[in-house]
């Protein structure tokens, strides 16, 4: 038992006086005890007494920073300048001694510092704990994405783990797990990175997460996003409701906004009408965007007065939901404005449809939203046109157009190249109005070619017009359009199918792929596609891919070394399916 | 832990692993270590510790394996020498220590004379670019192979121009550094104990010396510290029954995991082996007994006031102690506000808190440990020093299982 200070005092022969006083003087009594009482009677009174009244004497002295004042400053001027220049400071060896004696004694006779301001208890979270096993898969599928494995080049055969997190979330809330507290960090950080993980990620991160979040600012993007809904009032509790419409944040009204919509839509556009010409332009826009929810044919006498906005979006907006609504007056007027463009010419041995774009944009035209200039390449004939015709009711068609049946509109040929543009302005009108006769009609027959045939070739259109039709007709297109032209054009059209996918179109996938390997190219053409199957087709494919993750013999005239990677990718397929199933047991433990 | 696999021949490999060395035994022919089956098997169970269910009872194959292993770990620690052979050994040790001391005097010497010339010249110099006294100060220390005095005076390049207050850190360093160095001088005059925590701080070898503690010992912190050449390990360990914290220090060479691995929460029922030295805690892990199934809780502990006296205490023993192991009881961790990196950590009662050593603990170590807490307070072990407390792990209210914050 020996005590620090008399380490320095032995170790120092010769010691300057004034350190050894300090050393020795200090507790005075036995080498060891003397300094231990210090330490445990640095609150006390006795030999202890003396370095406690030193320590609060001299500010600082006890301190995390250790800036002292006294004996100890002077040391530190000393040495800095060198004791050359001081020469009151005595030699090197008694300055060290002295500063080593110094340092213990502050190291000893340490205080805690004062508490700043603590942070609120964080909200309780009623949710239930997630089952063990799901804990450790979502600690690794966070870890996975601060560390992707496979950074450049091939992938190899082991599952992405990072694009596994968005489903794990999805299932995790819909069985209203709570997100364990020690791994809030990790996937906020996730969500930062991913703005596309935000919504799934936040509402798991729950209560908690949200309350974490305020705390650091790289998180800010938390009060942003949907995070509204832990602090709103019911949307029934209408004091509430006013109260935080009127003095809410902006993020905070959209949110209410949006609740009191759903709940019911009439007191939403209500709350929105009240101080509706209050409000700041781009603000308007989204409160605007918020009706698109549940809008029904009430809202058209308050859109109707918003088409005459200062502002030239929420104009156009006012105009795109009022032309969504085939009974509003301004579809009406739509109507009858497209149809003085468009006719049906008999004079010929087939009828043709013949357009007469129009000649100008008048005012009347622009106050129901008709953007009179328009972008750069396009003729402005042509794009009223459209305007036009995709705001004006699909049902009035088949009155102007010789009560014809819809498929047999859309074949039905049309004068002067005028076709493309009529058609692809159907297509918006049948997205916008949600039609889906209409939309199966302009999306033609799957395993007709693209150009041919009826409706649009443009992927882009055809994703937007499988989006209205049900999800098993949406699918059951696409496996179709698979079956026939393969997987090179079907990835767009593969991302409107909902998760997992259907039993038919799994198979057509897994086909199309099956035989592109059989073609001799190498899997990484298809890596979009692949990709996608790892996260939506139905685990239950699974044993009829077994057979593909063998390497198949090299075949004549195929890519060297094709069969090797083609089975690695199908065993990363595999794997991942099995991992996806492996989810979902974990969760529902 | 043990598997079979079924392989191209008639009979199932048989894999064996175990898990507190770890070490792989298996009956397949490849020259791999550890061979495929044990990998696998590994994977299977920390993917799912259901898939290879807890029985109790190994096949006589596996329980042989080991027990041979665990009889020639003993045999190998009595290490069973001739008396003579161990007397021409001790002779030669003796001379080996003898010279190595004297470079070390020599060492110690020539370091104090640097001492003294960059006090005279004054410290202010050691800002300038171009100061070139550390790295070779260092190397002369290595020279005289006093790897300890050689790794202070390392870190001592580190401080100039690190912010403000840096003389004053310099010359808190240089201090003790001095101290470091007239105490090995005189070390003949020190008591023993405190003689042989000199020596390992100067980096004389030393072995642990008896007598084993066989407690249950709890895991509290496991964490890495890494260099250009070396990852060293630390892992902290609670006695329940000797209410002893122990430290185990484990090395791997560069870019290698060091071999030891006790997850945090993990109780062991093991001998320590302490290491000479006064308020020195490594010590050696002996044999190891079983694995406790539960977890233990958090180990008793005290108040912020509490935590930086027990400091102050430890350092009669070992003035050159930078922290010492200590948990905080209910604490409340606050988060910096704009700006600043100043994080703290709370009495849940009474106005006092301790600052978390800047720095020292990862950032998403301190964001993890303010999750757990929720804002309530939570029982946090880890190292309490002279610029802060580093936070290791944490217990939320109530909770048997901590939360590693490394």
């Amino acid at each position: 038992m020996t005590s620090a200070t008399t380490t320095g005092g032995t170790g120092v022969e010769g010691a300057g006086a004034g350190s050894r006083t300090e050393a020795e003087g200090r507790p005075g009594t036995g080498p060891g005890a003397g300094s231990r009482t210090e330490a445990e009677g640095r609150p006390g009174t006795g030999p202890g007494a003396g370095s406690r009244t030193e320590a609060e004497g001299r500010p600082g002295s006890g301190s995390w920073t250790g800036a002292g004042a006294g004996p100890w400053e002077e040391l530190v001027t000393a040495a800095l300048l060198g004791t050359d220049r001081r020469p009151g400071a005595g030699t090197p060896g008694e300055l060290l001694d002295a500063a080593a004696t110094q340092t213990l004694r502050r190291r000893a006779g340490l205080v805690p510092a004062t508490a700043g301001t603590r942070p609120p208890d964080a909200p309780p979270d009623e949710r239930p704990a997630l089952p063990e096993a799901a804990r450790r898969r979502l600690a690794l599928l966070l870890a996975d994405r601060s560390a992707p494995a496979h950074a450049g080049g091939r992938r190899g055969s082991a599952p992405d783990l990072g694009e596994l997190l968005p489903q794990w979330l999805a299932l995790a809330n819909e069985r209203g797990l709570r997100a364990p507290a020690e791994l809030l960090p990790a996937l906020l950080d996730a969500a930062r990175a991913r703005t596309d993980l935000r919504p799934q990620a936040l509402a798991f991160a729950g209560p908690r997460g949200l309350w974490l979040a305020r705390l650091n600012p790289e998180w800010r993007f938390a009060q942003r996003g949907a995070s509204g809904s832990a602090v709103l009032p019911r949307p029934e509790d209408t004091a509430s409701v006013q109260l935080l419409w009127q003095e809410g944040l902006f993020a905070e009204r959209v949110a209410l906004l949006g609740a009191v919509r759903a709940y019911d839509a009439d007191a939403g556009r209500a709350l929105l009408a009240a101080t509706w010409t209050t409000e700041r332009a781009e603000d308007r826009l989204m409160f605007l965007d918020s009706l698109r929810d549940g809008l029904s044919a009430s809202d058209e006498p308050f859109l109707e007065q918003t088409l005459a906005d200062r502002s030239r979006n929420v104009r156009a907006t006012a105009a795109e939901l009022l032309s969504a609504l085939p009974g509003s007056a301004l579809a009406g007027r739509m109507a009858e404005r497209a149809a003085s463009c468009v006719s049906l010419d008999r004079t010929g041995e087939v009828a043709t449809i013949s357009v007469e774009a129009p000649h100008e944009c008048d005012a009347a035209m622009q106050r129901d939203g008709v953007a009179p200039r328009p972008p750069a390449g396009r003729g402005e004939r042509s794009w009223w046109l459209g305007q036009l015709v995709e705001s004006a009711p699909l049902d009035s068609w088949t009155r102007r157009l010789g009560g014809r049946s819809v498929p047999e509109l859309v074949t039905l040929p049309v004068a002067d190249d005028w076709g493309d543009e009529l058609h692809a302005a159907w297509c918006r009108a049948a997205v916008r109005q949600r039609d889906a006769e209409w939309a199966r009609a302009l999306l033609g027959a799957p395993s007709a070619a693209p150009g041919e045939g009826a409706g649009t070739a443009s992927l882009a259109e055809r994703a937007k017009l499988l989006s209205i039709l049900t999800e098993a007709e949406r699918a059951d297109w696409v496996a179709r359009f698979i079956s026939a032209h393969g997987l090179s054009e079907a990835f767009q059209l593969l991302g409107v199918c909902v998760v997992p996918w259907a039993g038919a179109l799994g198979r057509a996938v897994v086909d199309a792929l099956e035989i592109a390997r059989d073609a001799g190219s190498y899997p990484w053409s298809f890596s979009g596609v692949m990709g996608l199957a790892e996260r939506c087709l139905d685990p239950a494919e699974s044993p009829r891919l077994e057979a593909l993750t063998a390497t198949p013999p090299e075949r004549e005239g195929a890519s060297p070394g094709a069969g090797g990677y083609w089975a690695e990718a199908f065993q990363r397929l595999v794997a991942t399916l099995h991992l996806r199933a492996t989810l979902r047991t974990e969760l529902s433990a | 832990m043990w598997g079979l696999c079924k392989g191209s021949g008639s009979k199932p490999y048989q894999a064996v692993i175990d898990t507190s060395g770890p070490a792989y035994k298996c009956s397949c022919p490849s020259r791999k270590f550890p061979c495929k089956h044990a990998v696998g098997l590994l994977l299977l169970w920390s993917a799912d510790e259901q898939a290879v269910p807890a029985i109790g009872t190994a096949p006589d194959w596996a329980e042989q394996w080991l027990k041979g292993r665990r009889t020639r770990a003993a045999n190998a620690e009595s290490g069973p020498t001739s008396a003579a052979a161990g007397q021409v050994d001790a002779e030669a040790a003796r001379r080996r220590a003898a010279k190595r001391a004297e470079r070390i005097t020599a060492g110690a010497a020539e370091l104090e004379q640097r001492l003294a010339d960059l006090l005279r010249g004054g410290i202010a110099a050691a800002e300038r670019p171009g100061y070139g006294l550390w790295e070779e100060t260092a190397a002369r220390m290595v020279d005289a192979q006093a790897p300890g005095l050689a790794g202070l005076v390392r870190e001592l390049g580190a401080i100039p121009g690190s912010g403000p207050g840096w003389p004053m850190r310099l010359l808190e360093e240089c201090a003790l550094l001095h101290l470091l160095d007239r105490a090995w001088l005189d070390r003949s005059a020190l008591p023993e104990p405190l003689a042989a925590t000199v020596r390992s701080r100067v980096g004389v070898p030393a072995a642990p010396q008896g007598p084993a503690t066989r407690d249950r010992w709890q895991v509290l912190a496991q964490y890495d510290t890494a260099d250009a050449k070396l990852t060293t390990r630390r892992i902290w360990l609670y006695g329940r029954e000797s209410h002893r914290t122990a430290q185990i220090l484990d090395f791997g060479a560069a870019g290698r995991a060091p071999g030891i691995a006790l997850p945090v929460g993990l109780t062991i029922d093991a001998d320590l082996t302490p290491y000479p030295g006064a308020g020195r805690l490594r010590a050696a892990l002996g044999e190891r007994y079983g694995t406790g199934a539960t977890p233990d809780g958090p180990p008793p502990g005290g108040t912020a006031t509490e935590a930086v006296e027990r400091y102050g205490r430890a350092l009669l023993d070992d003035p050159w102690l930078e922290s010492y192991p200590t948990t905080l009881n209910a604490a409340i961790p606050i988060p910096p506000k704009d700006g600043s990196d100043d994080w703290q950590l709370a009495d849940a009662e009474g106005e006092l808190a301790l600052p978390v050593t800047p720095g020292a603990a990862a950032r998403a170590g301190l964001w993890r440990l303010a999750a757990v807490s929720g804002g309530a307070p939570v029982t946090v072990f880890g190292e309490c020093g002279h610029r802060g407390f580093t936070p290791l792990t944490a217990w939320p209210r109530g909770a048997k299982e901590g939360v590693a914050l490394t």
